[in-house]
Order: structure tokens, then sequence, then C-alpha cells
């Protein structure tokens, strides 16, 4: 059988208090001990769970906190070896640990591989194969059904037209080693090749790029609600849960207490995160000075930094203003019902371009603006929605990034030097990859452009 | 009535270049083996372009002759030049290609067979099939001769119900007016076997005499002496050059006037024309943008004044063929000899076969070469090997050979033909192989060498030969891991001169060797030499490490395909027990039966979800089995 590792999401995503993300195949067990704060899982007992982190090789942060469960072959679901990483619920923390197993190595399983393998490793009785069958098809249409809903029409005609490109210049390098002596064609050089390369290698960055916005969406932008105590910020925090539907809310971590609140404002959803104490911000700047508390807020997408109508600008306010300055930011003046206090040129002056918002959610008002504000922030420049749903199935995203890889190694042997028809062997797995995603893998295709590219013959 | 003409272990019908292969391949293996044809005086004739080799095809000729075949020896006896085809390319592309001595090519061919033990060759037109109880007896000939077999390899080429056109004119013929085979196409059709049609053409031959070469470009053959086999040891040194000239809006008018005039535009046409070899006309029709196209004169050989016209395919009438070629720069006063033409024929749609190349529902009966809808000939002589090797294997109790795609051209060739069938004549080119910086030029004695040895068609002395060379470039490579190189005089001074940056410290003549601009003679003028080393001992050295890294990458694809290549389906496999496969695939999968899951997969139609569908289904059968 084929023994590549495999994973997935095993837990219905954006339901319940944990989510589990699981490995089976020979490499499970040594790619998340490649990743693991803690013990070193090569060596702990099988079917142990192990407490630590999981650190992001490209960033060396912390991405997660963890249990993790080892169960080595054969004593298992699959006959495989098997790593269960217990996450956090919601989405941004599993789809997290994901991407990071992807880029170490492991490939996204199949519709129903897990059981499949079950059952090619003998593990699963002969009266239950039929059902294994049912299963990898249904589990495949819904796949398909649901790939097909999230491709975006100009996702599917954007990889076409890179791959037409990237099929065009292997006809190219295809047409002089099969026509040497064809004069009708230049010969393909470094210089094309290099230009070519470049050219999509540069789309495809952009394309991942909108993927990563993509994944703000999915995930949620990251908002911190900021401002003195008494202002109004947990009534500011309710009233956005309360008008919005919630799409999770309070998860008890298994490890640590974490409180998300995820909220979806005309389409923005919001994570309303407490990650290095962000919304326990009465006295961040106090505490940690401004320089570290910028630091820490800069881990925002977004902030919304409530001031009270009914008092006047402080000493602390002022700080905070400089915090967050440079950074995404909504100002709210609460309290509205109350008597003015406030110097409102002041405020404007500090807040520049920044939207001002005037609130007073004891009586409802102003949450209307509130919520145009964030959209319009969000929306603003040249993102629009459709683009933010581009790429956001991880899928399509480790694709792509398994075609920028191979287009970086066309683009190595290309400084090199090497061969033209050696740089296109990677040239050409490019073009395999962008196929993947858009379920078009005919390996004709090339056979056929080069015969109505060219007119060759004897 | 019919009479008894003898016993045989294995009959090859026709001796083209699948034949010859077929025939050779089965009596050197030991079977007792006999060769009919049409035409003692056409053996390995070559009916259109006077050339062996070039990309793709001049490696399966490399491949042919590590397997123990004689296309390599014969065309390295007769030739009129050679050339390295794209060495300013990669290893992995680079071929050989040589223009032929036709009648000398024949001549060597014929006998080669005359003295081949355990063959017997004779004139011949089969009409039937021997099939008792459906398995393939023997074969019938028109002059009522039965002769019996436990194997029979038809290799008919384009000869079953052959159809010559040329304008309106339209006869029953082989190639260049050979007799044609009827019976047998109409016999094989009775046998339940499913025929397609497919065409291809020749352009005309003038009289060398009438040509005036100033007007053309000299296309001279390499000076450096190069063999296509392992084994030659003596070099044709006098070459004759070709020549090159281009049609003009002229030739083009012309065509372009008469259009409805040829066979092929006419409406008469029913067979599928390749894509790769179309006719001038098609040229003109799909390319009408193009001012003109390249025209090359090839000698047919030494001893004839014919040239064949290279780029002119067509099925114009005569008359406006004769206009054609005197608007054509150096063709102005030509004379046709013969004229072009079109020519239709029946081929089996191959993927009835199995990739031993037997048929799927006779068994005892091979078909090989162009009879199964190739166009080429070395992709005939490569399957004319394979189904020779195969024949003689069933009868003297031996293991079948199947190459897979990693090993050989030859593995492709066939895979695809019986994989997935072809819907025009089917001609190899390098972008079919996906391993092809593994299926090399310098490497074929390195793939199949081995093979060919063990069913008995490589001597011990070259095998021993061979054996040694490995050891050698094995022991190179260890010394070069060895050497070490300090960024001294000159070291540096052999990398100033080819503007290469300098080194920094010391590495290993192996590292250094990496380097996309170093070669190993360079090497050689700062290490030790090896003075004993022979050229192609050091060419193998320098490619295996210069290419390390991709190779490396390469086998680990391979790899993966392999896995899937050892999962067998068992041959009473019932698709329709299957209840998860989707239908069409299903129907794809009944018609092919593919021999394992790998092969499943490369089958257009089948998706991702069939194949793991029908590894379940499998893995279930296996289970039930053991239960049993």
């Amino acid at each position: 059988m084929e023994t590549d590792t495999i994973t997935a999401i095993s837990t219905p995503i954006g339901e319940g208090a944990i989510s589990i993300v699981r490995l089976s195949g020979s490499e499970a067990i040594s790619i998340v001990a490649g990743l693991f704060q803690g013990k070193d899982l090569e060596q702990v007992d099988s079917h142990t769970i192990n407490y630590g982190k999981i650190m992001d090789p490209e960033t060396k942060e912390v991405a997660e906190e963890v249990m993790v469960s080892v169960m080595r072959a054969p004593k298992t679901f699959t006959r495989e070896n098997i790593v269960e990483i217990n996450c956090h619920g919601g989405m941004v923390a599993v789809n997290r640990v994901l991407e990071i197993l992807l880029s170490q190595g492991a490939r996204l399983a199949e519709p129903g591989e897990f059981t499949k393998r079950a059952f090619l490793n003998g593990r699963i009785d002969l009266s239950q194969a039929e059902a294994v069958m049912d299963l990898i098809r249904a589990k495949t249409d819904k796949a398909m059904n649901v790939a097909l809903k999230q491709m975006d029409g100009r996702l599917s005609s954007l990889i076409q037209r890179l791959r037409q490109t990237l099929l065009e210049t292997v006809a190219h390098v295809e047409v002089n080693i099969d026509y040497p002596e064809y004069d009708d064609v230049e010969e393909m050089s470094h210089e094309m090749m290099r230009e070519k390369t470049k050219e999509v290698a540069s789309e495809i960055d952009d394309l991942l790029r909108v993927a990563q916005q993509g994944k703000i969406l999915r995930e949620g932008l990251a908002t911190a609600i900021i401002g003195r105590p008494n202002v109004g910020k947990s009534s500011l925090m309710n009233t956005l849960v309360q008008e919005n539907k919630a799409i999770v809310t309070e998860i008890p971590g298994t490890t640590r207490d974490i409180i998300e609140e995820y909220v979806n404002v005309r389409g923005v959803p919001l994570r309303l995160v407490d990650t290095a104490g962000i919304r326990e911000t009465e006295d961040i700047v106090e505490k940690i000075g401004v320089e570290r508390s910028r630091q820490v807020l800069k881990e925002s997408d977004l902030i919304l930094f409530v001031l009270n109508y009914n008092d006047a600008l402080s000493e602390d306010d002022r700080k905070l203003f400089e915090a967050i300055e440079g950074l995404e930011y909504i100002v709210i003046i609460n309290k509205m019902d109350l008597e003015q206090k406030l110097d409102m040129d002041e405020v404007k002056a500090l807040a520049g371009d920044r939207p001002i918002v005037s609130t007073s959610f004891t009586e409802e008002k102003g949450i209307d603006d509130l919520e145009t504000a964030i959209a319009k922030t969000f929306f603003a420049g040249d993102i629009d929605t459709g683009d933010m749903t581009y790429v956001s199935n991880v899928r399509h995203i480790q694709l792509l990034k398994q075609a920028k890889q191979a287009l970086e190694d066309a683009m190595n042997s290309l400084e090199m030097e090497m061969p033209l028809d050696i740089v296109q062997i990677d040239v050409t797995r490019t073009w395999e990859f962008l196929g993947e995603i858009i379920g078009d893998t005919a390996s004709d295709s090339l056979i056929d452009q080069l015969f109505s590219q060219f007119c060759l013959g004897k | 009535m019919v009479y008894n003409a003898g016993h045989y272990d294995v009959i090859v019908v026709g001796a083209g270049h699948a034949g010859v292969e077929a025939g050779l391949a089965a009596s050197r293996m030991g079977a007792k083996t006999l060769m009919l044809t049409l035409n003692l005086d056409m053996i390995a004739f070559m009916p259109c372009n006077p050339s062996i080799g070039g990309p793709a095809k001049g490696i399966v000729v490399r491949e042919i002759d590590a397997l123990g075949g004689i296309m390599a020896k014969t065309i390295d006896k007769a030739h009129i030049q050679m050339r390295m085809l794209n060495t300013r390319k990669g290893p992995a592309v680079q071929a050989l290609r040589a223009q032929a001595d036709k009648p000398v090519y024949i001549q060597e061919m014929k006998n080669a067979l005359e003295n081949e033990e355990n063959l017997t060759l004779r004139q011949g037109m089969v009409n039937e099939l021997i099939v008792e109880d459906g398995v393939c007896k023997g074969v019938i000939t028109e002059s009522k001769a039965a002769y019996y077999a436990e194997t029979v390899i038809v290799t008919t080429g384009t000869f079953m119900r052959g159809k010559v056109l040329m304008g309106d004119l339209e006869y029953e013929s082989g190639p260049n007016n050979q007799r044609v085979s009827i019976k047998l196409s109409e016999h094989l059709e009775k046998l339940g076997i499913e025929l397609t049609r497919f065409k291809t053409g020749t352009p005309p031959r003038v009289n060398s005499h009438t040509i005036d070469y100033s007007k053309t470009e000299i296309q001279p053959g390499d000076e450096k002496p190069q063999s296509f086999s392992y084994e030659t040891t003596e070099y044709i040194t006098d070459q004759i050059p070709c020549w090159l000239t281009y049609t003009n809006e002229f030739t083009h008018k012309i065509i372009d006037d008469n259009l409805t005039l040829s066979a092929m535009y006419s409406g008469m046409k029913r067979g599928t024309g390749p894509r790769y070899c179309p006719s001038i006309e098609d040229k003109i029709v799909r390319f009408n943008d193009k001012p003109r196209h390249q025209i090359f004169l090839e000698p047919e050989g030494r001893d004839t004044e014919e040239v064949y016209v290279q780029g002119l395919s067509t099925s114009l009438p005569e008359e406006i063929q004769h206009d054609m070629i005197k608007t054509v720069p150096g063709l102005e006063n030509a004379e046709i000899m013969r004229a072009g033409y079109a020519i239709e024929y029946d081929a089996v749609i191959p993927t009835q076969l199995w990739p031993t190349l037997e048929l799927k529902q006779i068994p005892g009966l091979y078909t090989a070469g162009q009879i199964n809808g190739t166009s080429g000939y070395e992709e005939a002589a490569a399957q004319g090997i394979m189904a020779g090797i195969n024949a003689a294997a069933k009868v003297l109790g031996k293991d079948p050979l199947i190459l897979d795609r990693s090993q050989a051209y030859i593995g492709v060739l066939i895979d695809d033909l019986v994989t997935k069938g072809t819907n025009e004549p089917y001609r190899l080119l390098t972008s079919r192989a996906e391993y092809r910086l593994l299926l090399r030029h310098d490497n074929a004695d390195w793939r199949l060498t081995e093979i060919g040895y063990k069913y008995g068609l490589i001597s011990e002395e070259r095998y021993n030969q061979f054996l040694e060379k490995k050891r050698l470039v094995e022991a190179e490579k260890k010394r070069l891991g060895k050497i070490i190189l300090k960024p001294e005089e000159n070291v540096q001074q052999m990398l100033n001169d080819v503007k290469a940056t300098p080194l920094k410290e010391a590495v290993k003549a192996y590292d250094l060797l990496k380097r996309p601009e170093m070669t190993y003679d360079m090497l050689e003028t700062v290490i030790e030499p090896d003075e004993n080393l022979p050229h192609d001992v050091k060419e193998q050295v320098e490619i295996q490490i210069k290419y390390e890294g991709y190779i490396k990458k390469a086998h680990e694809q391979v790899e993966r395909m392999l896995k899937m290549e050892d999962k067998k389906i068992p041959s009473d496999i019932d698709y329709d027990d299957i209840s998860g496969i989707a239908s069409e695939a299903k129907e794809k999968l009944k018609t092919v039966r593919p021999l394992s899951v790998g092969q499943a997969s490369r089958i257009s139609g089948v998706n991702p979800s069939d194949v793991s569908i029908l590894l379940v289904y499998i893995e279930q059968g296996n289970i039930a089995r053991v239960a049993n």
C-alpha cells in the first residue's frame, strides 16, 4: 500500500470544544515530533497522550497548545502509525495545525482514505468492504460538490490561463527536442524560459497572497477592543454578539481557558480574541508601556478603540492613541446619551483619517454606523468579497504551494544553466499541480498542444 | 484441401521491421521459428523515409540492441550518414539518427535471417489462422499450406486491405505496389477482432541527376564516428550529405488551387491520418499563414539515384505533383521517379492486446508493428522484438516480458497502446515518457542488457563486457569522491578558461563535476587521469554525477508508480460486481482489462475514486480467498 503520510481534520469543523487533526502513515510520528515542543514523541510509549506545543517552523512561534496521542503500528485504526492532535475548538487552531503538517510533508487525505487504509491493511473485515466502497464514493461526491462550490469561477479561469502559458512553454521546449531541425520557431532560450517562469511564479504568488486574505475570512479578523475601564467595552462586545449571530461562543479549551467570540458583521467575520491579554487593556499601557503594548496590539487585524463621551481625554487615552498609531482601528465614542465632556476636535486630530463612530450601547444607538464602519474598513481598497472567497480551500492552497515549489525548482535549475529539457521537468510538474486544482489531469494535452501550435511532419 | 506443411514453435507472418525482430528473437531464444513473407526481396523494406532514429526513436533502437535485437547492427552497416541530435541539450534527449542505405539495409537483413539457425524463411501469403477452441494453432497460406505452431505473430504492417490513393486514382495495394492482403483482414474480423482504419502517406522520389543542389543548403553527417549498436566496432567514414530547401508561395498556390483533387480532401478518405506526419496539403490548410515549409532532400542509398523529398508527403494527382515540385528551388527540373501517395489500411485496435502483445481473446496469437496502429520503423521493430520474446517465452515456459514506463521507451510505447489505445497512427515522442531522464540514449545498455541476457539474446561475451563497464563506472565514481581539489593555480585556471566561478575552498572532484559548466574531460586535466578508462565509461560517470539530483528525484517518482504496478488485478475480476465504480470507468476497465492497479489508473475515464474502489475490491477478494 502507499505508505506516505496522510492527514485531515477528523472532527466536524466549528463544532465541539476540541478539534482533532489526525495523521496516518510511516512518517506520522516523525512529522509531528519535529514540530512538537514537549516530550520527544519518537520516544514516548505507544498509546499515550502528551501535552505540549506545536511550533510553526516558519515563524518559530507557538502555533497551538495541544494534546498529542501517539499510536504506533500495527495496533491502530489503519494499522499504520497514527498521531492525533487535539487542538482547541473552532476553525482557527486546527486549520493552522493542518497547514503546518502539510508544509512538513504530510499529504491531505482523500475522502475516506483513513477508512480505506484501515481496510487495505486488513483492519476491517470483509462484511464491511461494501460499506467502505460506498463511503469512498459518497465522500468523493460530496467532496467534489464542495470543491466545485468553493471553486470561484475567476480562480479556475486564472488557473487555466496559467496552465496554458506553461503548456505553450513546455510544448515549445518539446518541439525543440522532438523536431530539432524544425526551423519555424526560435529555439527556446534560458532567457525566454526565465521570463515565462517568472511571470507564472508572480501570478501564483498573487494567488497565495489572496489565499492569505481568504484565510482571514475563514478564520476571522483578530479583533481587539481597547479603552479605559468603564467606557463600555463589555457592552460593545455583548452588542456585537447579540446583534450578530455568534458563530462560536465560549470555548473552554482543554488545557487553558480561552475565550474567543466569533461574530459576523456584514460578511466580515470578527474573532474577538484574547491572545496575549489584548482584551484586558485597561492597564496594558500602564503595565507594559507603550512600545510593548504596540507589539501586542500589532497582532490584531482590527482594533476597536472605545472612548467615553462623558469624560475628558485622559493621559491613558493619549498613550493608547500612540500605541495604535499606524494600525487598523476605529474610534468609538460611546455614551452619546450623556453629557459631552470629550473634546471632539482633539479626538479628530489624534484619529487622523481613521473612522470615528458615535454610539450609545445602553440606548442601542449608532450600532448600524459602527457596523458600516467595520465593513468599510475591511473592504476598503481593492479587495472585494468575490476575491476574498478565492482560495480558501486548504487543498487548493496546498496545491498552489506545491506548484510554486516546483516552479522554484525549475528556476533554480535555470540559474544553474541546466539544459532546458531538465528545467522543463519541473515546469511540467507545476502544470500538473495547477491541473489538480481544477481537476484537469489529462496527460494528452501536451501532445495536442504540440501539434496544434506547430506545423510538424515529414 | 490444405496440406500439412509442418510444425513450428513460433510462426511470424510478415518480414518487415517488426517481423524480422520477432523472428530473430524467437529463433535465438531457441524456438523453432517460421517466417512467412509476401516477397523475399522486400525484407525490412522502408516504404517511406530513408532514415532510422531521431529523438525517442533513436533511443528505442538502442533499447532494441540492448535486448539483443538486430535493427541497430543493421543500420550501423547500412547508412549513408549519421548525426547525433540535440547535442546542445541535456543527455536525456540526445539521440542518434542515421540516413539509411535502403537496398543495403534489405540485403543485410535478408542475410541475417537466412543464416539464422532455428529459422525458416519462406515466401507465402497467409490467408487464415488456424484457431481451435479459441486458441491460435497455426496459419494457412493461399497455396493451401497449413503450418502448425504454438504461437503466431502477425506483423502485416499496412498490407491489410491496403488501398493506395493518389488524386482520384484508387487501388488495392500494399505499400509501393506490393500485393495486398485482403483475406487475412476479413478472417480476423470473423474471429471477432476489432479493426480500425488508418492512413499514412509518402512523398515523391526524384532523380538526383535532375536536382540543382546549388540552390539548396548542405546537411552533412557528423564527423565523429558513431553507432547505434553497443557491439559495433567498424564505422562507415565516407558519408553522403542531405540537402535542405523550402516550399514557397507558388508551391502553396498550386496546392491550394488543386486541394479538391487531393485524395485526402476530396471526401474519399475514411482512415485517420497522423497529426505529426501531415501531408503538404494538411500543412497548407492548417497553417496557411506560414510562408514556407522545409523540404529535406534525402538520398535513398549509395547505389541509387532516388532521392526522398521529405516534407512533400501528398495524395494530389500525379500531374499536380509534377507542377508542385517544379516550384521548389533546386527542383525546377527535377524528374519524379515515383509519385507520392496516401495509403489506407486496417489496424487492430490495440486495447485488445495484453501488454505482452498477445490478443486477449485468442491465446497464442500476437500482433506487432504497424498493424497495432503505430507508425515508424523503430516503433514496429520494438514491438516485434517484444512479441518475439513473449511468443517464444510462452512456448519455452519462460516468464513473459513486460517493460514498465520507467525501464524503456518500448515500455511507454506498449503501455500507451494497450492501455489508452490510439485514434491516429501512434508515434513515439520524448514527451510521452514521464521519466525521460532515466530513458537515455547513453544508458540503454544499463537498463536492458541484463534482461536481454536473461532471455538468451545477449552473448556471454557482451554481457561480461557490460558488467565490466558497470564496474569501471562505479569505481571511477568512487575515485572521484575521494579526490580533493584545492583552489590551486591549475584548477582556477581551468575554471577561468570556461568563465566559471573560481573555487573558494577545497572540493571533491565528484562535486566539482556537478557544476553545469564542468565536463569529465576538463576534470581530467587537473586530476591524475586514468588512461585506460574507455570513453563510454567517462560519459556515464559524467552524466550520473552531473544529473544525480534530478535522477534521484525521477527514481522517487518511479518508486511511487511501481507500488501501484505491483498491485495486481486478478484475471477473473468481474467489474460488473463492483458497485461503486462509475459506469464509464467500468466499460473502459472491461475493455482494457488492466493487469495492475497502476495500469488501470492510466486509462482515460478511470478516476482516482474508481481506482480507490478497485483497490478495496481487490483486497476484499484477497481476504475472501484466504478465508476459503
